[in-house]
């Protein structure tokens, strides 16, 4: 098992002749990934690394038969890509994209929920199953097959924990980057219920940061219902108030979403909560 | 990004939202040529970004077109000391002067995105005057909610309904939920992050008028309204985050004397909290992207340098679909060009990471060399000891 996407994900990949849709696509094929089909308006009929390219999702749709879509499509054009994947018959969405405005998502994700549409992201590095299937951005020579899931608002920071696992002989069942943006698809509480019911997963690493209270929700949720080990750390502990870090989620406002009051929250559920990303593996091995 | 209180006015004016009628000054004697326009009293208001001008002593109210001249002397070209604005405090550049209001009543109006449900958020408060921080820990059942479904958007008896919870007379409510509607139209049109107008007053003949007028827009959203983006004030922003924005990196400037450069927002914060548990404070946050280049690590470098607090520099690159020896070449080039005088540690993980190990330490150059997170940070406390001594 796994959660989200396994061996059987047949990937649609809009915007695949761009610079970054067409070299990740490369890596992916590399890595193993199924990828079936790429939309360009325009640029049907033509092919990438010998993947198929269709004017519309419309159009890749009856002839490949995608499950799930990878957007990288430029912030503008991000949010019609995401409806016309939704529009189309896709059951999961990874939007890449950063940069989109928050207005769009907005409407984007309540027509996602009106139809029960699965978004991950935007703004995510994607997300693995190792060695089954790489939907995203990450190296995927870092990561092992095994039990831990490992889900993160944030890239680098998920590579930096999935390497301390991977070379503590520690492998990880699914790897999701949730997103940085303040409006994002699936959130950490969907993903434990999913961790929850997932047989490979024996332990799972939640990484969190400044902004908005996905963690204190998390926090809630393991409490009350979630049964397997969690270890956490939240980035930001040392960021001002009223500015953005990086991520457009990123920031403390008006005293809420703040590294101390997440940090207490998942203490309270039982979490693990290390002070140092460099600690992030060794309180893994201290769980399972 | 953020704007003027004038300019935020100018646009509710354009949105049909009433403000007391006033005229921009950068100079004492436009300030009392600006009063003796207006009959009566005026309000001289210093024009910054940060909030909190009142207690500081940036809003004045004077009585006559020379009361305001000499006001007016005392605030501009002045820096003003909020509590938001550090302890140097923001260059006045410009005064609004208004016409006074006789205030009746004071009310709150605000509308941003509530993060949890996902969706805009309306939020009145008969409380007005206070932030609305300030309100919701101390008198949260004074705050009244509105949330806005984006396919049916905001409908008149939304604003209304809203309007009754202000304890106002009927003529007053109707003005109060016209409004809201106006102000929900901006925040829409002009993708805002934030709007508020705080206070919302009633004065004394009856008549609904924004006191103040406070606009953030979402910056992704830009892209979409030019006329917005000319209104930002470069004296407002900090020159190296300026220069750092230009050159697509995210920087901000921080009071301690580690310079950080990280290649995505997480590990960058991250970063800074390593160096923090280590006894030591970072100087900024910079990161160089997720999928930083030779190129943007060069730019990053020399803008750290750029930043007279630095006195050691701490790499942290996690490379992934970027090879760790092309990193380090850039690390290596960047170091030779701008001849760093400051110790510099490095941590690099990733991708063919023992051949960027490798290059740089065949560089000549001295480097603190750090194979983990934990391991750096001891690194950086003690390279900052030797600066010291």
């Amino acid at each position: 098992m796994s959660i989200l996407v396994d061996e059987n994900t047949r990937v649609l990949v809009q915007g695949i002749t761009g610079r970054e849709g067409s070299f990740h696509t490369q890596q992916m094929l590399a890595y193993g990934t199924n990828v079936v089909a790429g939309v360009t308006p325009g640029k049907g009929g033509q092919s990438v690394h010998d993947v198929p390219i269709f004017n519309s999702v419309a159009q890749a749709m009856v002839e490949t038969k995608p499950n799930v879509a990878m957007i990288f499509v430029p912030p503008r054009f991000a949010a019609d890509a995401i409806l016309e994947a939704a529009e189309g018959g896709i059951e999961l969405v990874i939007c890449l994209t950063e940069g989109i405005p928050v207005n769009d998502m907005v409407c984007v994700r309540r027509y996602l929920d009106i139809h029960g549409i699965k978004l991950i992201g935007p703004n995510t590095p994607g997300i693995i199953s190792p060695g089954k299937s790489k939907l995203g951005l990450m190296a995927g020579y870092i990561h092992r097959q095994g039990g831990v899931g490992v889900m993160s608002r944030s890239g680098t920071l998920t590579y930096e924990a999935v390497n301390q696992l991977s070379q503590r002989g520690i492998g990880q069942s699914t790897c999701v980057g949730i997103g940085g943006d303040p409006i994002i698809g699936l959130s950490f509480t969907d993903l434990l219920s999913m961790f929850e019911d997932d047989p490979q997963t024996e332990a799972v690493v939640l990484i969190g940061e400044i902004g908005g209270n996905a963690e204190e929700q998390a926090a809630r949720y393991i409490a009350d219902t979630f049964t397997k080990p969690v270890v956490s750390f939240i980035a930001g502990r040392t960021a001002p108030p009223g500015r953005r870090m990086g991520h457009a989620g990123a920031i403390v406002t008006g005293g809420t979403g703040t590294a101390t009051a997440k940090i207490a929250a998942l203490n309270e559920a039982g979490v693990t909560v290390v002070e140092s990303p460099a600690q992030i593996g060794s309180a893994i091995a201290a769980v399972i | 990004m953020k704007v003027h209180e004038y300019q935020a006015k100018e646009l509710f004016s354009s949105f049909s939202i009433p403000v007391p009628t006033g005229q921009i000054a950068s100079t004492p004697r436009e300030a009392s040529e600006a009063a003796s326009s207006f009959s009566g009293p005026v309000v001289v208001k210093a024009q910054i970004y940060a909030g909190g001008r009142g207690k500081a002593g940036g809003v004045k109210l004077v009585d006559s077109p020379k009361a305001a001249e000499d006001v007016a002397r005392k605030i501009l070209n002045h820096p003003l000391v909020t509590h938001q604005t550090g302890s140097a405090g923001r260059m006045v550049n410009r005064v609004l002067v208004e016409e006074a209001t006789d205030v009746k009543t004071e009310m709150y109006l605000g509308i941003t995105i509530d993060r949890s449900r996902r969706l805009p958020v309306i939020m009145a408060s008969p409380a007005g005057g206070m932030e609305i921080e300030k309100i919701a820990v101390d008198s949260p059942e004074k705050i009244f909610k509105e949330w806005i479904a984006p396919e049916i958007g905001l409908r008149p008896f939304q604003s209304y309904r809203l309007a009754l919870k202000l304890g106002l007379n009927a003529p007053e409510t109707k003005q109060v939920a016209t409004i809201i509607s106006n102000l929900y139209r901006l925040f829409v049109d002009k993708d805002c992050s934030l709007v508020e107008i705080n206070p919302l007053v009633i004065n004394s003949d009856g008549a609904a008028i924004a006191l103040d007028a406070k606009i953030n827009f979402d910056d992704n959203g830009l892209f979409r309204h030019p006329e917005i983006e000319k209104l930002r004030d470069p004296n407002e922003e900090n020159q190296l985050e300026l220069e750092a924005k230009k050159n697509h990196l995210n920087y901000i400037k921080l009071d301690g004397n580690v310079g950080c450069l990280v290649n995505g927002a997480g590990l960058a914060m991250a970063t800074m909290d390593l160096i923090k548990l280590a006894g030591a404070a970072p100087a900024n946050f910079l990161d160089v992207g997720g999928s930083a280049n030779e190129e943007m690590i060069q730019n990053g470098f020399s803008l750290l340098l750029s930043d007279p607090d630095v006195q050691a520099v701490f790499i942290n690159i996690f490379g992934g679909i970027l090879r760790c020896d092309i990193l380090a070449r850039g690390i290596v080039a960047a170091v030779k060009h701008l001849q760093v005088k400051v110790p510099v540690i490095v941590r690099l993980e990733g991708t063919n990471v023992e051949e960027g190990r490798e290059i740089l330490a065949q560089s000549g150059l001295d480097f603190l060399r750090a194979s983990d997170l934990g391991k750096a940070a001891t690194l950086v406390a003690q390279a900052l000891q030797g600066v010291k001594k």
